[in-house]
């Protein structure tokens, strides 16, 4: 099997760092999966879950806002929020709700911007959904 | 005798000083600890964040990129943002980024250029009042905040990017005090608008897909550099401020040492001179009779 490393950092801390046999990333035009070899690729996430399958299973992340970067050896992704979905707790949830809300309010205040922050809400509510699932 | 007992409460005050600049040198290293982990933690994104921007400028800076890389065009109105510490007693820490701001400003300004102040953090801006008060736009407050967060980092700079969009100034610099070790702090200025690749920041030349687009990716990321940026210079800051700190406790607790010896040994000494006076008054006193 070909080296293939996912790392996930956030600005605070690194939060994984593992091999990896295939990542799925919620890339802002749609997810993508990644595995070995895939050609260099840099995407914007949007609000989403991170899947990563490696040797032991499946992990999961939160993730909000911020970019993957794909080579061929692995994924790095950096995103400005992230938390493992097992350990998702209400709180984490309700700020992602309200940091969401905030963004639309703040962008229909100034006018710019709106449907991307509506979209990004739309995402964020989307994730929430199947959070609860 | 009057002047044993001065002497006597001397030395109790000065050691009293010195239990206190003891504890604060020993919070101070525990803290500073703290905020070295912190720098430490968010390395890693912070060198990924730049490697991909100094990736994305090289190759996407040209005609018609965002401001944010191209700049407004002009280079009249600075912004210059002071990170100082909330709290005193650290040294020259506090000092030395003011007097560094005061440099850059008075270049600055004897160049014809306009200058605006943001201060972050009380001490630096009580320090550039006098010279500088008439420039402040704005200031952050931080003193409530324990440990500074991402959060911190991005209100800043929602901040900085709402005074550009306003176009109330064409370039920005972040002042803040690179941490190198305990007693060695750099005061850095480090421009942040319009992005400019970090010296050292590595490029290893892959070609990428970009994902919607390079230019979309671009005014995506923008933004978050100067968050990103902001963040690492609030870190780096933290580190800084506790070593200072350190470093002057320390010595003002040697020193505080140094001071109770002296006034001990003179202590000592009036007292003896104040016995052997008295020996010297009974003895004449005696012969006399």
């Amino acid at each position: 099997m070909a080296d293939f490393t996912f790392d996930l950092v956030s600005p605070e801390r690194r939060l994984a760092q593992m091999d990896a046999t295939e990542v799925q990333i919620p890339g802002a035009d749609g997810d993508m999966t990644a595995m070995a070899y895939h050609s260099p690729t840099i995407t914007t996430l949007r609000p989403g879950i991170l899947s990563v399958t490696h040797s032991g299973g499946v992990s999961e992340f939160v993730v909000s806002g911020g970019f993957a970067e794909i080579t061929a050896t692995g994924v790095s992704v950096l995103a400005e929020k992230a938390f493992l979905r097992s350990e998702a707790k209400q709180e984490h949830v309700d700020k992602l709700v309200s940091d969401a809300t905030a963004a639309v309010d703040a962008a229909k205040q100034s006018g710019v911007d709106v449907d991307e922050a509506e979209l990004a809400l739309h995402h964020v509510s989307e994730t929430v959904r199947t959070l609860l699932v | 005798m009057a002047n044993l007992k001065v002497l006597k409460n001397r030395i109790a005050s000065v050691k009293s000083t010195r239990k206190i600049t003891k504890a604060m040198q020993m919070v101070a290293a525990a803290k500073l600890r703290r905020a070295q982990e912190a720098a430490e933690m968010s390395r890693p994104y912070t060198e990924r964040f730049n490697s991909v921007m100094a990736s994305l400028a090289s190759s996407a800076g040209g005609e018609g990129s965002p401001k944010l890389l191209s700049g407004t065009g002009s280079d009249q109105t600075h912004l210059l943002i002071v990170m100082t510490a909330e709290r005193g007693l650290c040294g020259g820490f506090n000092g030395n980024i003011a007097k560094k701001v005061k440099a850059q400003a008075a270049d600055l300004l004897s160049e014809g250029h306009t200058i605006k102040i943001l201060t972050v953090g009380k001490k630096g801006r009580d320090a550039m009042k006098r010279d500088l008060g008439e420039y402040f736009v704005g200031h952050v407050d931080l003193t409530e905040v324990k440990r500074v967060g991402y959060d911190n980092a991005q209100g800043i700079a929602r901040d900085v990017l709402a005074r550009f969009d306003a176009e109330e100034f064409d370039i920005a610099t972040i002042f803040y005090a690179r941490f190198e070790n305990v007693v060695v702090q750099h005061s850095t200025a480090q421009q942040i608008i319009p992005f400019k690749a970090l010296d050292g920041a590595k490029t290893d030349g892959t070609l990428y897909d970009y994902e919607p687009s390079e230019e979309a990716i671009l005014t995506d990321l923008l933004p978050r550099a100067v968050a990103t940026q902001i963040f690492a210079a609030l870190l780096e800051n933290g580190a800084s401020e506790q070593g200072a700190r350190m470093s002057a406790m320390d010595n003002a607790t040697r020193n505080a040492g140094e001071m109770i010896d002296k006034l001990t040994i003179q202590y000592n000494r009036s007292r003896q001179a104040v016995i052997t006076n008295e020996l010297i008054e009974i003895i004449s006193g005696a012969e006399a009779l």
